[in-house]
């Protein structure tokens, strides 16, 4: 309950609920209503058309593929990374947590030009590179990497937190009763987080599906190949087919929607569960 | 407490071998290759781009149009987070889910719907005297945008642990309201404030999707820093490429070391104050 003394007059607040929420009706809600009106500028039908060309099926597939690959490595690395540090103590581990966080402060499209500088044509690796036929500048693995990178500590930098708060009693009660470490690992600590793991993974997902700078660097706009989904509204809008580029911008606002929403309803869940095993 | 521990949990070195390897190989190696090749060049090529108008120009838009971008969302922010932490009131939760969005939404879908906003013929654009898309206002808009969240989600749960007994002592010594708020509320939330400031302020250096399509792109007058990395691949200009992109990754690395004393000071503040 709020005290008397804590209390803002009704004028100041209700001023400042009105500024607030202005500012984000601004920001945040009228660029959200743009996309779905410019879609629907022409009718459903021009909609519904746009959505259906080859290039747009093609971007869809590659995103999707793309998303496919680099979730489930970076999920797997999360999982690693967290029991590490989470269930033994070493040296180094306060660097070790600052690199895996080093992808989020690095520019997307710097992102994208490491892997140019290292695998690019004029690199050291260049030359070898070509005469094996290897494509990954300019060609999906760069792609593949490029959104690796961008979207690598979203789930560990989710797990890390979550595993060292459980701590170590359970894992240790269980191994001392005969479990092995797998057995562990599946019946003790993934249970435990598995609520923070899918947000991470979401984040994650929302991020590989919808990178453009670092994407955009790598992969050489090769319309039907190497163009993703937000790479594809660029090349829609630079052509002035506004409907078609705020079509496939809409199914990405639509993921971006839902992304908020399971985030949202997995932070009441996971709230009180967390809350219920901190209290042992 | 004994003296000696037994490792009773398995699986270390497999783990932490595999982070590290898999660290190295993705991150770390890759971000080696642009410092070595950055090493690697001459003063004169280094010079050569960076005292270039067009680059310095692009420089002055990307670092000013984020301080004050980052400044925008330090007020807005703060308020926002004040708003949602202090006056409950209809549709608080559905807001406070909101602020996440710019975290959500891809970064060109920002970019083209901010530009069909501002657009001179856009909802907003057409209601304002002055030009935003196509200037370097347009790219402090998608900073802004993009910088949203970083304010409210450091301040709110510093907000939340303020003690009001503080805020009551302050006003039975007879304080006003405002200057309980700059004397009292600001000072234990200010290194949170600064924190979300400085966040807000990197990611909108590097920002890239959402600024390109509302900026214009003017060379040396609506340019960022990023765009221009882009521009010189793809003239194969990698030494120009090289310098722009070294010096930013410089400002990151200081950027989070600054973030991370910020934080640092944090939480000596929240730990003085229970």
């Amino acid at each position: 309950m709020s005290r008397a003394a804590t209390r803002d007059p009704v004028l100041v607040r209700w001023l400042l609920i009105t500024i607030a929420i202005a500012f984000l009706a601004l920001f945040l809600v009228l660029p959200l209503a743009a996309v779905l009106t410019e879609a629907l500028r022409k009718g459903a039908d021009a909609y519904w058309r746009s959505l259906g060309g080859d290039d747009t099926l093609a971007s869809i597939r590659l995103t999707l593929l793309v998303a496919g690959i680099a979730v489930p490595l970076n999920l797997a690395f999360g999982l690693a990374a967290s029991w590490a540090i989470a269930k033994f103590d070493f040296a180094g581990k306060a660097w070790l947590i600052s690199f895996i966080d080093l992808p989020f402060s690095v520019s997307p499209v710097i992102s994208g030009l490491i892997y140019v500088l290292l695998f690019g044509a004029q690199s050291a690796l260049g030359p070898w590179l070509i005469e094996h036929d290897v494509k990954i500048v300019f060609a999906v693995p760069g792609i593949v990497l490029a959104t690796i990178f961008v979207t690598f500590p979203f789930v560990a930098r989710e797990l890390i937190p979550l595993m060292e708060e459980q701590g170590r009693d359970e894992e240790e009660a269980a191994l001392t009763l005969g479990a092995g470490g797998l057995r562990t690992f599946w019946a003790i600590t993934l249970p435990n987080v598995k609520w923070g793991l899918l947000y991470g993974v979401l984040l994650c997902n929302a991020r590989a599906m919808g990178e453009f700078g670092a994407v955009s660097v790598v992969s050489g706009h090769i319309r039907g190949l190497t163009n993703t989904m937000p790479l594809h509204v660029e090349i829609l809008y630079n052509e002035y087919d506004f409907v078609g580029a705020f079509a496939v911008a809409s199914l990405l606002a639509l993921l971006a929607l839902v992304t908020l929403g399971a985030k949202t309803t997995l932070e009441w869940w996971h709230r009180d569960e967390l809350a219920a095993s901190g209290k042992h | 407490m004994t003296a000696k521990t037994v490792r009773v949990i398995p699986g270390f070195s497999l783990t932490l071998g595999l982070t590290i390897g898999y660290l190295s190989l993705v991150v770390l190696i890759p971000l080696a290759a642009l410092i070595l090749k950055a090493a690697g060049m001459t003063a004169q090529q280094w010079l050569g781009t960076l005292t270039d108008a067009r680059v310095l120009a692009s420089f002055r838009l990307s670092f000013g149009g984020a301080a004050i971008a980052a400044l925008v969302n330090g007020i807005f922010g703060l308020l926002v987070a004040w708003v949602l932490v202090r006056y409950p009131f209809p549709g608080r939760k559905v807001i406070d889910a909101f602020i996440d969005l710019p975290f959500a939404l891809p970064t060109a879908v920002a970019g083209i719907a901010l530009t069909a906003l501002y657009a001179p013929n856009g909802w907003i654009g057409s209601l304002l005297p002055f030009k935003v898309a196509f200037t370097p206002l347009g790219a402090i808009i998608a900073m802004i945008f993009i910088g949203v969240p970083f304010v409210v989600r450091t301040v709110e749960p510093v907000l939340q642990d303020v003690d009001a007994e503080l805020e009551e002592a302050a006003a039975c010594l007879g304080a006003s309201r405002v200057q309980t708020f700059v004397r009292v509320i600001l000072p234990s939330i200010a290194p949170a404030l600064l924190t979300g400031i400085s966040l807000a302020f990197a990611r909108a250096v590097g920002e890239y999707g959402s600024i390109i399509f509302i900026a214009g792109n003017l060379p040396g007058v609506s340019e960022i820093a990023p765009l221009l990395i882009v521009t010189k691949l793809e003239q194969y200009d990698y030494v120009g490429a090289t310098a722009i992109a070294s010096l930013m990754l410089a400002v990151s690395f200081a950027m989070l070391l600054a973030i991370n004393m910020l934080q640092k000071w944090n939480r000596q503040r929240l730990g003085g104050l229970s």
